[in-house]
């Protein structure tokens, strides 16, 4: 246990803030108000504009980006949050050749869109749910893009594409690292035995 | 929509936070995942000179076990809750009640910590809290103090910690042998609870009687709430659909839940009793 | 790049039409390279910011901006006085009687609020953080006026008025009169009266709205970028609005996030931002965030519709009577009210009958204005027969399907002249219906829920039957004109033909999701024989496109659709005529098969497209008076409206403790005539059947008694999410339509029509053996456990009275 030491001089609070955050592949630094939203800060000071803005209270998940190797949604992140991190758009996903994810390409191929604003996130979100799973069924990629909302598709076809994907990420044995599939507990059950 | 203006400090260590925390006074924020708190400033609802990220104290995140307790970090992320072995093992109702928190992104950032110092009763995590008589561990300018969980929520938004006080550490009983069920009942699957119940039972050794029944309810009232009168019923009680049925009928007894959107006072007390009644039979291994 | 679109460019292609083509539009949203509107940036733009009334009601004291202009990086701050002179007020293009009151719409209110977000003041700032911070320092009082919200209230003589000059809270009250309804009724044996309730919705289109102005003062030029779906309508309407000449104004569309009818509007904010940078003369911008659009975009429906159906005791229908109040909000906008009177012609439905008698009331509130959403007045029309013919159905002791198959249209019956006076070109009921109850299981269902009933089971199963149609395709000018509405409804084509045999479509509809440039290319490759790969298509941009009707209504299709055909055909007429010169044959010798004239009899004498095309760019040996040009434009204006028309079956299970349902199962069967695309049609489908879905169960604009929009956020607006919508079984059958050469019919809204009634009759076919009545959309939780509880007491008061 430790307590606070009382001699020592108070932090000082800052109005500016320096961040150092890699996005794409690209480091960037820059001084940032702290109230600076991270999706502000891709769309507006590095014009990343492939990630759109779809609400202001974290529903629509349309700006969902990775950070550090697992989705947020970058309208309810501060910049300042993501300082000393990398930062994955929809941008950031195709290969080196310009070769699409197999997810962009599941998409592509299963009409998995129509106006195509909840695509960048849906992909990001979608992306996440084949780390953790890659064999998902219908109903897991349901409840994996219960935060990303489209108005065109009726989500059936993003259902189609993420199993897609799922089977052509397999088929190519790389399902992106984080592990092997995980599920959540049950609704209910039995605590081991002390 | 665009949060006001606020200074910003990332303190590197928990004392450092509760000095910056001692001398902002009560305008300044903790911030923790801020899944919460981003909302509630881009809505301009709230206006803190200051909001302290404690985003950097890596200490504050992760699980131990401490003899019969299990000592869960405040930073520890709702999806780390929901796959961590430790908890799925000895807290499953914990794990159970976040997995169902909002979706995977908000799990990725929103933490144990900040979803009790926030303190919304609509939230999953405060009746499980309670359900399973947690301690709260606080750190302030005095040092640490210890806060039964039955006495931090103490109204709407508001928890017994202090301004210059940080939440750092959630103690759980270990409740090996324990059936649980977590029931929510939310109109979408991003929804927030109409009413949920966590429910956790205690059977008498060889497959008997309900030794101990706790039940915790969310969004009943200002605060989350345990089901007293059906837990006292419950206790020394055979596990029957009647029994359990019966002690269900009284969970929403002494609450004064809200009137809103997703449904009235009169409803939610019927949901309570419905709901309870299920995450009972559950479980008791008797549904 | 592995786009996955690997058509071949060689030799000409299979027929397109009919081809589950993937969409060209894909590559650019999938990998990030979007033009959202709010992506844009030019030199010296600013940011505008808007400040919303928090008043249903209110008249404005006193506007204070001076502490907002000291604030860093502040540029200006206008109120609505300050705006008057360079604005007319917001244009309503639809006089639906000749009565009809059309009150002032200033585009920032000037003495009073008529809604919780009318505008009050505008900001402008060098970025978008300071113009929402100056907000904080705009200092307005207001003298609160009662607020006017229940329909049925507003009409009362003594009502508080929401424009006190007018004098009445009735907007209009539109007639459509066929048959002689009292007769009918007299006739009939079985009159059902029943009220139903459109609850508001709110659109939610995924992209917010946004617009950028860029002038260029020395010319008079202006750029409006915005996110419409009617960039020509809005150029029109702009150049009204603002004075600026319409020769001076470009509209452009970029990529467009999803419409639905929300951006089928001439909003102030494209004119505020126009009369900014006239002022300023420097480039601004405006984008709402997903709050504001809540109270700052029309909503939809809000309408209390009463019912009245006359039949014989065996079912067959005699006439209906229909009674709208219709909640137009506290402004007219562009077609706010005439969009209950799209559905006026609609109700009947696909069943025959004498008589039919609507009225439709426009009311005035002080809630946001509504108009177009999906569907537009249809959806509301075919929820009141589908539900009415459901609850006759049990009236009468029938099967819900039986009853429809006794009254419906019959397949040889067409085309058939309805009591409103539609002529439905075809359509064939019966087949729909029966590939949906064998897709469905009908048989199976019904033998279930039986079972559950007669357990107890406190989960019961229903089953929803919809056999709807709908008129699309809008529409016919005259019959516009006849309408009282402003404009026409025709659609403009053209074509280029380029040296190098490639092809340029220029459509005047305006996509924004719905995949023409995929569709049209196949179109028009098609008839000109050219690869799919090998056509562009252009639009939304008033420079390049410069004729159009825009989309909506269903109409893109069938109308714009259509014009790109016949385009191509004219083309292909040019061509002819140059092949038949350098082939040295006469144009009626030529045969013209897969992008090739050949002389019929000589195989070897031919001549490609693509070498005539080239051939008319030389311009070195044309026939006689010929311009070196293979162009060609239509402009088309349909004869008809589109009547699409499917059977969508709905199984719920309803859990009678909780009031929670869950979709089981959703069956629907479309008949959309022949398709261009079939992976886009059933797209639109799964689309629409979830809107509709949305309406029936999850959304509703919530207002309290005070005007204040309760589900103001999308925390509280429940849209629902990939868990909440089941997994469709789709099919379609086809009849071709007659009114157009491809046979094609409309389908963009079609699902949304059917689905919200299948969905609340599965509900009531579940509750009514336990005696409920009706249950109000949307049909939540709550609701439902209120009218079972409800329909239990009074079953048991019932049984207490007995004793």
């Amino acid at each position: 246990m430790v307590s606070p030491a009382k001699d020592q001089a108070p932090m000082p609070r800052a109005s500016v803030a320096r961040i150092s955050v890699n996005v794409d592949g690209v480091d960037h630094r820059d001084e940032v108000e702290p109230r600076l939203l991270l999706v502000h800060y891709l769309r507006d000071t590095l014009g990343r504009t492939g990630t759109p803005i779809g609400c202001d209270t974290g529903n629509c998940g349309a700006c969902t980006v990775d950070l550090d190797g697992a989705t947020v949604k970058s309208c309810q992140v501060l910049a300042v949050q993501a300082d000393g991190g990398r930062v994955t758009t929809i941008q950031g996903l195709a290969g080196p050749d310009g070769a699409w994810h197999p997810l962009q390409t599941a998409f592509h191929e299963q009409h998995a869109l129509q106006c195509g604003y909840c695509t960048p996130g849906m992909i990001m979100a979608a992306r996440d749910l084949l780390r953790e799973t890659p064999d998902p069924t219908p109903e897991q990629v349901r409840d994996a893009l219960e935060g990303n909302l489209c108005r065109c598709t009726g989500y059936q076809n993003i259902v189609r594409a993420v199993l897609a994907a799922a089977a052509e990420l397999r088929r190519q044995g790389a399902p992106e690292p984080r592990g092997q599939g995980v599920d959540v507990p049950q609704v209910s059950g039995q605590e081991a035995p002390a | 929509m665009i949060p006001a203006k606020f200074d910003y400090a990332r303190p590197q260590s928990a004392e450092e936070a509760v000095r910056v925390l001692a001398d902002a006074g009560p305008e300044a924020k903790v911030l923790a995942g801020g899944q919460s708190l981003l909302p509630i400033l881009r809505l301009r609802l709230s206006f803190p000179e200051l909001l302290v990220d404690v985003g950097a104290l890596g200490a504050l995140r992760g699980v131990r076990e401490e003899g019969q307790e299990l000592a869960v970090g405040a930073l520890t992320t709702h999806h780390d809750m929901v796959h961590d072995p430790l908890v799925r093992a000895h807290a499953g109702l914990l794990a159970r009640a976040a997995a169902t928190i909002a979706d995977p992104a908000v799990r990725h950032r929103g933490t144990l910590g900040g979803s009790l110092a926030h303190a919304d009763p609509a939230g999953d995590l405060p009746a499980v809290c309670l359900a399973m008589d947690a301690t709260m561990v606080a750190l302030g300018p005095q040092g640490y103090r210890t806060i039964p969980a039955a006495e931090f929520f103490v109204d709407y938004l508001q928890t017994a910690l202090r301004p210059d006080e940080l939440l750092t550490e959630i103690r759980f009983p270990v409740l090996d042998g324990w059936g649980y069920h977590y029931e929510k009942f939310h109109r979408t699957a991003q929804a927030w609870a109409v009413v949920g119940v966590a429910a956790a039972v205690r059977r008498e050794r060889n497959g008997g009687g309900i030794a101990e029944a706790r039940v915790g309810l969310v969004n009943m009232g200002a605060r989350p709430l345990r089901a007293h009168l059906t837990e006292t019923a419950l206790a020394g009680a055979e596990p029957t659909r009647e029994t359990i049925g019966r002690a269900a009928t009284m969970a929403a007894e002494g609450a004064h839940p809200p009137t809103d959107l997703s449904g009235s006072a009169e409803y939610r007390e019927h949901l309570a009793r419905v709901l309870t009644r299920r995450a009972l039979l559950a479980a008791a291994g008797a549904a | 790049m592995s786009t996955g679109m690997t058509g071949r460019t060689e030799q000409a292609p299979v027929r397109e039409v009919g081809r589950a083509r993937t969409r060209k539009e894909d590559a650019r949203l999938v990998t990030g390279q979007t033009t959202w509107t709010d992506n844009m940036t030019v030199p010296g733009l600013l940011h505008v910011a808007i400040l919303r009334s928090p008043l249903a009601h209110a008249r404005i004291e006193r506007v204070d901006a001076s502490p907002a202009l000291e604030r860093e990086g502040v540029v200006a701050v206008f109120t609505g006085a300050d705006l008057a002179a360079g604005l007319g007020s917001l244009p309503c293009a639809w006089q639906v009687t000749e009565d009809m009151i059309l009150p002032e719409h200033p585009a920032v209110a000037v003495d009073e609020v008529r809604y919780v977000g009318d505008p009050v003041a505008v900001v402008v700032a060098r970025d978008r953080y300071a113009a929402a911070d100056a907000l904080e320092d705009v200092w307005v009082d207001y003298e609160p006026l009662p607020p006017v919200l229940d329909l049925e209230a507003a009409l009362a003589e003594d009502a508080p008025l929401v424009h006190a000059d007018k004098g009445s809270n009735r907007c209009y009250t539109w007639p459509l009169v066929s048959g002689d309804y009292e007769t009918a009724r007299g006739q009939a044996d079985v009159v059902l009266r029943r009220r139903h309730h459109q609850q508001r919705l709110i659109p939610n289109a995924m992209e917010p709205r946004a617009c950028v102005v860029v002038p260029v003062p020395s010319t008079g030029e202006y750029t409006l970028y915005s996110s419409t779906q009617i960039p020509h309508i809005v150029r029109i309407m702009m150049a009204l609005t603002t004075g600026i000449p319409e020769q001076k104004l470009r509209v452009v569309a970029p990529d467009v996030g999803g419409g639905f009818g929300s951006k089928l509007q001439v909003y102030g904010e494209d004119a505020i931002c126009l009369a900014l940078a006239r002022t300023l003369g420097q480039p601004v911008k405006w984008t709402e965030s997903r709050s504001e659009s809540y109270q700052a975009q029309h909503h939809g429906r809000g309408q209390i519709q009463d019912i009245e159906l006359a039949a014989t005791s065996d079912g067959r229908l005699l006439g209906m009577k229909a009674d709208i109040l219709a909640d137009m909000g506290a402004y007219l906008m562009i077609i706010t009210p005439g969009t209950p009177l799209l559905g006026a012609f609609m109700y009947p439905g696909i069943y025959k009958m004498d008589a039919y008698d609507f009225h439709c009331t426009g009311v005035f509130t002080t809630r946001t204005p509504t108009d177009a959403y999906r569907g537009a007045g249809r959806p509301e029309a075919t929820f009141a027969i589908e539900r009415t013919m459901d609850e006759l159905a049990a009236e009468l002791g029938l099967d819900p399907l039986e009853l429809r198959r006794r009254n419906w249209i019959r397949h040889e019956e067409f085309p058939f002249t309805t009591v409103a006076g539609l002529t439905y070109d075809s359509g064939d009921y019966a087949a729909a219906t029966d590939r949906a109850t064998a897709l469905f299981g009908y048989a199976d269902l019904r033998a279930e829920q039986r079972a559950r009933h007669a357990n107890a089971d406190p989960v019961r199963l229903g089953i929803g039957v919809s056999t709807y149609t709908e008129m699309c395709g809008l529409a016919p000018s005259r019959i516009l004109g006849s309408l009282r509405y402003a404009a026409g409804g025709w659609e403009a084509a053209s074509i280029r033909v380029l040296a190098t045999g490639k092809v340029e479509v220029i459509t005047g509809t305006s996509p924004h999701g719905q995949g023409h440039v995929t569709a049209w290319s196949q179109i028009a490759a098609d008839v000109l024989g050219v690869p799919f790969e090998d056509v562009e298509v252009m639009h939304g941009d008033t420079r390049v496109a410069p004729q159009g009707m825009d989309t909506y209504g269903s109409r893109s299709l069938v109308i714009g659709g259509i014009a790109v055909h016949e385009a191509a055909l004219k083309v292909v007429a040019k061509a002819r005529k140059l092949a038949a010169h350098l082939l040295e044959a006469s144009e009626d010798d030529l045969d013209f098969a897969d992008g090739v004239f050949s002389v019929r009899g000589s195989p070897d004498a031919r001549k490609t497209i693509q070498e005539v095309a080239f051939a008319a760019f030389a311009a070195h040996d044309l026939p006689e008076g010929m311009e070196p040009t293979l162009n060609a434009e239509h402009l088309l204006d349909p004869d008809n409206f589109s009547y699409p028309h499917g059977t969508h079956l709905c199984a719920v299970e309803v859990d009678t403790e909780t009031g929670a349902v869950a979709i089981r199962s959703y069956v629907c069967v479309d008949d959309v005539g022949r398709v261009v695309n079939p992976m886009i049609v059933e797209g639109q489908v799964h689309g629409g059947v979830a809107q509709g879905i949305a309406q029936a169960l999850y959304e509703e604009a919530v207002y309290d008694d005070a005007g204040n929009l309760v589900s103001g956020t999308m925390a509280d607006y429940l849209v629902p999410a990939a868990p909440d919508l089941p997994d469709l079984v789709t099919d379609r059958t086809e009849t071709p339509a007659t009114s157009n050469p491809l046979g094609v019919k409309g389908v963009g809204e079609a699902g949304t029509i059917a689905s919200t009634p299948a969905v609340v009759n599965a509900i009531m076919d579940a509750l009514r053996p336990l005696g409920v009545r009706d249950v109000r959309m949307p049909c939540t939780p709550e609701r439902i456990w209120r009218a079972v509880r409800e329909a239990a007491d009074s079953e048991s008061s019932r049984k207490e009275d007995a004793s």
